[in-house]
């Protein structure tokens, strides 16, 4: 099942592991041919390694499980907190924005309008939180063994993903309660929410790389969070007659905010689908990724020695 | 060796990391950034140098070969290891490994003390690169190894220091890898596992498995490997079989020409209290050879100088002596002789002597250590290094015939069962007189 297409002698361009192996790794011992890896000081050549990532599927999902399973230890209410959290701040959204300042909610009940913008918002921020911290919690694995460094973030992803899922179950029941039924469009949340997590790794990835070496940008992120809560369509909507056309498209810059309402639109029939904006959001959600994991790549070798 | 039976290659190996002179260099991003900002080209105005961790090394280590890596602190032991384990990269140089490696250059890595000792086994194993299916087959196994389990389901924060190292070791030692690298773990948990973890270990090796084995423990390394690499000052200085290699080891720090052997480099093992502390030693035997070399037949004896910093109740002595291999072999406390004591703050010396101990010839090597009421005070494994050298009193005795390292203070006395008319054949005596 092994083979090696490299003795010392050959020497491929910029290859720098080169495992042949494909079935899982318990079945090596039994083999004749052994996998053979090159270790050198060159950078090696594809920006995602998926096979060596698919090898390690069983971390990646084990350390998604440690983290949920952590997450909640010791708490009387345990996993009651995922839906707690996100309702608690849209109650007190509700009653702020809702009752006390009135402000217009779609012509939805304001609960369930301030739920969805906080199902998402949740999802980028969570996301962002735990792949950024992901490198630096995980320090003594990567200063003692081997894997795919993009294990980490991931799997920090994949657990805060797990927080929106259940966060979603829940907006779905209050929709059911509300008689509130989704249209058409409920097929394309899947596909913004796709955008939005992607935004939100790429920019994980590239603060978890530069908190590696500088532990400042831990204490950035929550503030950029705050500011990135109140300038996105969270709490208020992009439709607020208040907002004049011309200041509509300055919030549009904000990446979110399109996707924000677009998922809104999805899970409630109503808000704001302007496409440019939407084509824009794509746009830098993808461009933002791609830096993401070259910083990711470009560090990735070094995470060991600096942090 | 063809290809076929290489375990590990290494050609060119170099690692450098860069090391700031510079106390104030950025470390905070604002720091970067203003410094980044003043000197946008430069190096940011401060003094680095480059430090070679690893210095061009080559050398090959076949399938099944058991071989130990040592050296001091900074040698570069360390740094090989992280390479050849992928967590770091090299500067410069090749390295080809066939098999599987694991490394144990920690027990514990990713335990996580919120968890339960069988959520922890499952999270352990996959760390280390083990398949679900591989964990679910060799759970009972690692169960049984770590003796945890009546707390299987209790998170391991609440777990005893041994149970940890032991769940950590149990998981680890059930890797089942081609090439095992182990750092220091057997440093770690009570007498009776360290001996499980070695028997672990030499059963690795003994199916043919190839073994890289870091340590400080040199008994450890000759009686794992028989092979040996010595690191220093991040190359390769020595190569060859573990005895001699250790030998050389050893020795490099006790230069033959200084009379007094000064401990303050010497390392010492790292669970002591240091109240009280060895400064130096002196072979002290009347008829000595050398520095560190007396004759055979002459009583060993040494002068031990220490400090006391704080009153340490309960002082007492330990010093073992220890053979080229590094076995211990007999060991003397000050309490056969005298009670222990407290001793007062001041500096002391003490003298040792063996007046009855009688080598045969070649290497041996001093434990030393200072026990108290709260354990040890000071402990150094192979402190003194000193060698006992043939004469002619050791070539009448046929030493270099006899097997072990002592000759005991034994009496033979011969009688004839039915004695004739009042004569007595017979000899009695002391051998050796």
């Amino acid at each position: 099942m092994t083979v090696s297409t490299l003795r010392p002698g050959s020497d491929p361009v910029n290859l720098t592991l080169l495992i042949t192996t494909s079935a899982t790794m318990l079945d090596i011992a039994s083999a004749n041919e052994l996998p053979h890896v090159r270790i050198r000081a060159s950078v090696p050549g594809p920006l995602i390694d998926v096979p060596e990532l698919l090898r390690f599927r069983d971390l990646l999902w084990t350390l998604a499980d440690r983290d949920l399973r952590v997450r909640y230890k010791q708490t009387a209410l345990g996993v009651i907190w995922v839906v707690l959290q996100p309702l608690m701040s849209s109650l007190i959204f509700a009653f702020v924005f809702g009752v006390i300042a009135g402000m217009p909610s779609d012509g939805k009940p304001y609960l369930l309008f301030a739920f969805a913008g906080m199902t998402a918002w949740n999802t980028f921020a969570n996301v962002l939180t735990r792949v950024s911290g992901s490198l630096v919690s995980n320090a003594q694995m990567l200063s003692k063994i081997y894997f795919p460094r993009l294990i980490l973030p991931v799997s920090a992803a994949i657990s805060a993903l797990v927080d929106s899922a259940i966060s979603l179950g829940l907006m779905l029941v209050m929709m059911g309660f509300y008689r509130a039924w989704p249209g058409w469009g409920i097929v394309l949340l899947p596909v913004w929410l796709v955008i939005l997590v992607v935004l939100a790794l790429g920019l994980g990835l590239m603060a978890a790389s530069w908190i590696v070496r500088y532990r400042d940008v831990t204490h950035i992120i929550p503030v950029v969070l705050q500011l990135g809560l109140f300038i996105s369509p969270v709490a208020w909507s992009l439709a607020n007659p208040n907002l004049s056309e011309k200041f509509r498209w300055i919030l549009r810059l904000n990446p979110l905010c399109s996707l924000i309402e677009a998922i809104r639109w999805s899970l409630l029939g109503e808000g704001d689908l302007a496409l440019p904006a939407l084509a824009y959001s794509i746009a830098v959600a993808a461009g933002v990724f791609w830096m993401g994991v070259m910083v990711f790549k470009k560090q990735e070798r070094s995470f060991a020695d600096v942090i | 060796m063809s290809s076929n039976d290489l375990a590990v290659s290494a050609r060119g190996l170099s690692k450098s990391y860069l090391i700031s002179h510079n106390s104030n260099g950025p470390t905070t991003l604002r720091e970067a950034i203003v410094e980044r900002v003043k000197h946008p080209f430069g190096v940011n105005g401060q003094q680095r140098e480059t430090f070679w961790a690893l210095n061009d090394v080559d050398f090959d280590i076949g399938q099944g070969e058991s071989v130990g890596i040592i050296g001091r602190n900074g040698a570069g032991k360390s740094t090989l290891l992280k390479i050849l384990s992928r967590i770091t990269y090299p500067t410069r140089g090749v390295v080809d490994i066939y098999g599987r490696v694991a490394s144990l250059l920690e027990v514990g890595t990713g335990f996580h003390g919120e968890l339960t000792g069988r959520e922890n086994i499952t999270l352990n194993g996959s760390i280390l690169g083990m398949s679900r299916r591989e964990i679910k087959n060799k759970f009972d196994e690692i169960v049984a190894f770590a003796e945890v389990e009546n707390f299987l389901d209790t998170p391991v924060k609440r777990y005893s220091s041994g149970m940890y190292v032991r769940l950590a070791f149990a998981v680890a030692a059930h890797l089942d890898p081609q090439i095992l690298i182990v750092d220091e773990v057997l440093a770690v948990g009570d007498f009776a596992f360290q001996k499980k973890c070695l028997g672990k270990m030499q059963e690795v090796s003994g199916a043919g498995r190839t073994v890289l084995f870091v340590s400080h423990n040199m008994a450890t390394v000759v009686q794992l490997c028989n092979r040996a690499l010595l690191f220093r000052r991040g190359g390769l200085a020595l190569d060859g079989d573990s005895e001699s290699v250790v030998q050389a080891y050893i020795t490099e720090g006790q230069t033959k020409q200084e009379d007094i052997l000064d401990f303050a480099d010497t390392r010492r093992q790292h669970n002591v209290n240091g109240r009280a502390r060895l400064i130096s030693a002196r072979l002290n035997s009347e008829d000595k050879v050398g520095p560190w070399a007396i004759s055979y037949g002459t009583p060993v004896s040494l002068e031990l100088q220490f400090v006391v910093k704080r009153p340490v109740p309960l002082f007492e002595f330990g010093i073992a002596l220890c053979s080229a291999s590094c076995a211990e072999f007999g060991s003397s406390l000050s309490r056969d002789v005298v009670a222990p004591s407290t001793v007062e703050p001041g500096e002391y010396l003490c003298e040792i002597a063996f007046p009855t101990l009688k080598l045969c010839t070649g290497s041996y090597y001093f434990d030393l250590g200072i026990r108290s009421d709260r354990g040890m005070e000071d402990y150094l494994l192979q402190a003194i290094h000193f060698e006992v050298l043939p004469n002619a009193e050791s070539a009448e005795a046929m030493i270099h015939q006899r097997r072990g390292q002592m000759i005991p203070e034994v009496s033979y006395s011969i009688r004839e069962l039915q004695p004739q008319s009042g004569a007595q054949a017979g000899a009695a005596g002391a051998v050796p007189g």
